[in-house]
């Protein structure tokens, strides 16, 4: 696919993905290329390998970022991604390994001194464990606070707010209250992508009494006008109406009234003088001045 | 009775004085935000700094995933809130990577020219503050000035002064008028070298300035690679190391400019790199006005961006393009991409992961200030403590940014 587009153009280097797959060996589980990014996935158990051999023998010298990413579906939810920069061969790599709860990582700070804070965020963003690490404490998140806020199943309000108390003099923690339902707007076509039923389709769903959604590989065919397409009952209706004769067409015989003659106490309209496009700029100041 | 005090003191005795331990902040005029240090001293000699982090942590990365790619825009501009449009960038160019859409020249251009502003419009607030925070008062006064003159432009470009949200996926929110390219191009030729130009001859040789900087906090360039540095940081360490020269974005591969780096990677360097790097930020704006084609502003695909205001009026298509546009907004192929460009402070970059919907899956923000402020510790480690305001104000660093 021609590239299009115009964010940052590192080096490609040809072959980069085979030479760092033969070098990885058996510590690589899978190596994908797409967008541009070369992606290695790696044994969890042999991460730190891995990375020192990305950082000597290839000359990644730079760890730029560790992001967590949360896959509830998966057995290993977590995903851990090192973004790689080397200053030499200006290229850069992603280098992933997957994780659960209980599952720890091997730590980077072995390798780049930076990795500390980096994993700390995952840690506490995500409860990563990184075996190693001498110094996983939480780091954004708020002293004292519990749970992991950045997995899929962490609710957006969170569960706790705190306010400043008047009565104790202190800053208090309560369970959050919503003073109004949390709106979640999704603008997916339901189409194509929404996978839930829409509002007002719930009672479609299951109920054996009603027809559900009409049968769309067969043609749709109207002999006749009671046929409406809707189901039976709409179109018993539609025979109902049709048989009572439409109503309009019938004449009762009587003369219409007409409008109403005008009251006595309406005044005399003076009549007016000229058309209606003179008066268009009745409102500009008159140029004579003689006002 | 201070003066009995001392002498009664253990140090006398030849006791060894236990390090008492002092916490900086987190409201504290040097800190430049929430940042709370606790901080082991010997005297006045930095022992350890243990810095907490995340007094201003928003959950800005999780509030995206619940926001369409276009929603999410804005918040970028609340990360760093003193280069907004430099971190608009990088999002931007991380959805054209994964859509691969082509954005128009003379927005390309637009992007350029504006995120240079912000560059000289970051520096500015950060060369007034570091001044500041080492004892000088009127340079910041002069160079807010300048910045309020960049306001100013932000303004008359996108209607905002700060949270402009002008960078679209496919190009800018609108054009500009010409009297404000002319206006930028008189600003550059006069305005910004004669009052910078004042402001710094007050700093760059000031032995005060000099005595508070030089062979304050000095990196090696081996620690600058490990400790992941980049930015003005890197650069000060006397690696040429710029985004922009080695990774370009844009129509930056057009532009020649050239990359100050520093020779003894001290905050003096430092600060020194940044001043510079106004100077080469107006060269590339100069060369921006000189270039800029006319044309459209905005990708001509419809299922990217919207279409102008009059073509709805008419066209029913351009209608329900806008109407799905500012509703489900578009959706992203599958993927993941890292997209990394060289904003005022450094690599700033985000790493996307799109499902194909029409919301990110997972949108990782690199702020530049993390990595800088990790090395704080080893950094002050052995200097005084009032040397920690001027490390501080040579990393640049934001809070909304680092803690996110």
């Amino acid at each position: 696919m021609a590239v299009l587009h115009s964010a940052p153009k590192f080096t490609l280097i040809d072959g980069l993905k085979d030479t760092l797959s033969g070098a990885l060996g058996d510590m690589l589980v899978e190596a994908k290329e797409e967008h541009g990014e070369l992606l290695l996935t790696v044994q969890r158990e042999s991460l730190e390998d891995a990375l020192r051999l990305l950082r000597d023998e290839h000359s990644y010298q730079q760890l730029m970022e560790i992001a967590g990413a949360d896959y509830p579906s998966r057995p290993e939810r977590f995903e851990v991604v090192y973004m790689l920069l080397s200053l030499t061969k200006n290229s850069r790599i992603m280098v992933k390994v997957t994780a659960s709860e209980t599952t720890p990582v091997p730590t980077a700070t072995t390798l780049w001194p930076n990795a500390g804070w980096l994993e700390r965020e995952v840690f506490d963003m995500y409860g990563v464990v990184f075996a190693g690490n001498m110094d996983l404490r939480r780091i954004l998140t708020d002293y004292g606070f519990e749970g992991h806020p950045f997995r899929k199943d962490f609710p957006l309000t969170g569960y706790v707010e705190l306010r400043y108390s008047e009565e104790e003099k202190r800053v208090v923690y309560e369970p959050v209250e919503l003073a109004q339902d949390f709106r979640q707007f999704d603008f997916l076509s339901p189409w194509e992508g929404a996978d839930y039923v829409l509002p007002g389709d719930e009672k479609a769903e299951g109920d054996a009494g009603s027809p559900g959604a009409p049968p769309v590989d067969e043609p749709k065919t109207t002999e006749k006008p009671g046929q409406t397409g809707a189901g039976e009952k709409a179109d018993e209706k539609a025979a109902e109406r049709e048989s009572a004769g439409a109503p309009a067409e019938e004449d009762s015989g009587v003369a219409d009234e007409g409008a109403p003659a005008p009251t006595e106490d309406r005044p005399d309209e003076p009549a007016r003088k000229g058309k209606s496009a003179d008066t268009a700029k009745a409102t500009e100041p008159k140029k004579g001045g003689d006002q | 009775m201070t003066a009995m005090v001392i002498e009664e003191s253990p140090t006398t005795n030849d006791d060894v004085i236990t390090n008492y331990t002092i916490n900086f902040g987190p409201q504290h005029p040097a800190a430049h935000g929430v940042l709370r240090m606790v901080m082991e001293l010997d005297g006045e000699i930095i022992e350890r700094i243990d810095p907490h982090v995340g007094l201003l942590h928003r959950g800005t990365e999780k509030l995206i995933e619940h926001k369409t790619y276009l929603q999410a825009l804005p918040y970028f501009d609340r990360l760093d809130y003193c280069s907004p449009l430099a971190q608009e960038y990088s999002y931007v160019l991380a959805i054209e990577k994964l859509m691969n859409v082509e954005v128009p020249v003379r927005a390309q251009y637009l992007r350029v020219l504006f995120a240079e502003l912000t560059r000289i419009c970051n520096h500015m607030l950060n060369i007034g503050a570091h001044v500041m925070d080492v004892g000088a008062m009127t340079p910041n006064l002069w160079v807010f000035e300048l910045r309020e003159d960049c306001m100013n432009f932000f303004e008359r470009a996108s209607g905002a002064r700060m949270h402009s949200a002008y960078f679209r996926p496919g190009g800018v929110h609108q054009d500009v008028p010409e009297k404000l390219l002319v206006d930028i191009g008189n600003w550059l030729d006069n305005r910004l070298p004669e009052l910078f130009g004042d402001a710094m001859s007050l700093v760059l040789d000031n032995r005060i300035f000099k005595q508070r900087n030089v062979d304050i906090a000095v990196v090696s360039k081996d620690d600058a690679v490990a400790w992941g540095f980049s930015g003005p940081m890197i650069r000060a360490a006397g690696i040429p190391w710029d985004l922009r020269k080695s990774q370009p974005y844009d129509v930056y591969d057009r532009m020649e400019f050239d990359i100050p780096v520093g020779t003894n990677s001290d905050c003096y360097d430092r600060f020194v790199v940044r001043v510079k790097e106004v100077y080469e930020s107006a060269k590339i704006m100069k060369q921006c006005l000189a270039q800029m084609p006319s044309g459209p502003i905005c990708s001509d695909d419809r299922k990217v961006s919207p279409p102008k205001r009059a073509e709805m009026k008419q066209s029913m298509e351009a209608l329900i393009h806008h109407f799905k546009l500012y509703t489900e907004g578009f959706h992203v192929p599958a993927g993941e991409v890292y997209v990394a460009t060289e904003s005022p402070k450094g690599e700033f970059g985000v790493y996307l992961v799109s499902d194909g919907s029409n919301k990110p899956y997972r949108c990782k923000i690199r702020p530049t200030a993390f990595s800088h402020l990790q090395a704080m510790d080893f950094m002050a480690r052995g200097h005084m403590l009032p040397d920690a305001t001027a490390i501080l104000g040579a990393i640049d660093v934001v809070f909304g940014e680092c803690d996110r």
